[in-house]
């Protein structure tokens, strides 16, 4: 047999067991360079909506936050604005970075987390309503400010043990119909779950204007939602399990850019 | 008033045994045929049978409806009857990676719903009727 034909036999026999591979198993992570965000996904107006700040709902959320990041409160009586000063300069960046690891917590928080931990240790104010309105416009005010940044979550020692904690929790199959995030996010984004497009769950634009809640939403809502799809019980509100998996979330959408407040149908 | 009496308890207690064979599950689990018209309301109902969520299938009044797994026309061609059975039943017997939920299965499950804990997501008798449509579905798409 020529060497040619011998080469074509080889590449055959991979390609073979590369089909045997995959088709046995289930599919592996999205490549970074095939990575989508849910707002590719979107029809026009929708995507037109999130684009344009008059039109984004989100905005309004954004403009209460700027409110209230002036606002002194608690017995500190210290605004944010009093400690980090122009957010548009200080929070430049900032919620591409989260969830990041607390040095004193040695765990994850979230944006709102962080939110809340400023302001019962700094101000010293009663924390604010999970999911609340105020809340959300921090969140979303703050977010606001690294639009259109890549997320910058890094695996390091102090983060690589919570992004396996995470990764771990999105490939278990959980609740009454027994599937896993990964399943319908990295096996099956963009068939269609009953007509609509499967994301592949990139949480790139949250705190974030969901049209089918009529109001502003955090990823941990989000989260909520699809568990209870799957019918699994929920993790209690503030669980470790959230912010690992919001961390490995967005590893996992690490360089793409940020776009909350972004808006999803 | 028989049937009632019947099919209530059945309704609260644990999937009853049943026993595969090869790939299938020769016997109705209830006894008795389904009833295919029952079998077409409840895949077309999206939140009982849940099967338009993924599949496709010949229910032109639901129009919002699954490309995640195959086409439900043709099913009643493509496998016999104790195939659809155990399919239903627990798909993982067949395929241990299938995103298939168990609907009849209630063990190996983790962190299930309190509302929907120790239930299987269908009873006997709906799967029995599920069974009997699908045997209807005699073209492919």
């Amino acid at each position: 047999m020529s060497r040619q034909g011998l080469v074509a036999l080889a590449c055959l026999w991979i390609a073979g067991l590369a089909g045997l591979v995959s088709w046995g198993g289930q599919a592996a992570e999205i490549p970074l360079q095939d990575r989508q965000s849910g707002y590719q996904l979107m029809t026009p107006e929708t995507r037109a909506m999130q684009d344009d700040d008059a039109a984004n709902p989100g905005m309004l959320w954004v403009l209460d936050g700027e409110a209230l990041w002036q606002r002194k409160d608690g017995r500190a009586n210290l605004s944010c604005a009093d400690c980090h000063g122009d957010a548009r300069q200080s929070m430049k960046g900032v919620a591409a970075r989260y969830p990041a690891v607390d040095p004193g917590l040695q765990k994850p928080v979230d944006l709102e987390q962080r939110i809340e931990m400023c302001r019962t240790e700094k101000q010293q104010a009663p924390p604010l309503r999970a999911e609340g309105k105020d809340l959300l416009a921090l969140a979303a005010y703050v977010a606001r400010q690294s639009k259109g940044m890549p997320i910058a979550v890094v695996e390091d020692d102090h983060t690589r043990p919570f992004i396996s904690a995470g990764r771990e929790i999105y490939e278990r199959r959980q609740g009454q119909l027994n599937l896993s995030c990964a399943n319908c996010h990295d096996d099956n984004s963009g068939k269609r779950l009953a007509g609509s497009p499967i994301p592949q769950a990139h949480p790139t634009g949250y705190p974030l204007y969901r049209l089918e809640w009529q109001t502003l939403g955090s990823l941990q809502r989000r989260l909520r939602n699809c568990l209870v799809g799957m019918r699994a019980e929920p993790y209690a509100p503030g669980a470790p399990e959230y912010a690992e998996l919001e961390l490995y979330l967005m590893w996992r959408a690490r360089g793409m850019p940020m776009e909350a407040p972004g808006v999803r149908p | 008033m028989l049937a009632l009496t019947m099919t209530a308890p059945a309704l609260a207690m644990d999937p009853q045994p049943y026993a595969v064979v090869g790939d299938t599950i020769p016997l109705s689990l209830t006894g008795g045929r389904g009833d295919p018209a029952k079998g077409r309301s409840i895949v077309a109902t999206r939140t009982q049978g849940l099967c338009l969520l993924c599949h496709s299938g010949p229910i032109p009044e639901e129009r919002l409806q699954g490309t995640l797994a195959p086409n439900l026309a043709g099913a009643g061609s493509r496998s016999t009857e104790g195939q659809l059975r155990l399919r239903i039943v627990d798909a993982s017997r067949v395929n241990p990676d299938t995103i298939m939920p168990p609907y009849y299965r209630t063990d190996g499950l983790e962190r299930v719903s309190k509302s929907f804990a120790g239930k299987p997501i269908l009873t006997a008798e709906e799967i029995e009727d599920v069974v009997a449509y699908l045997l209807t579905l005699r073209e492919a798409p």
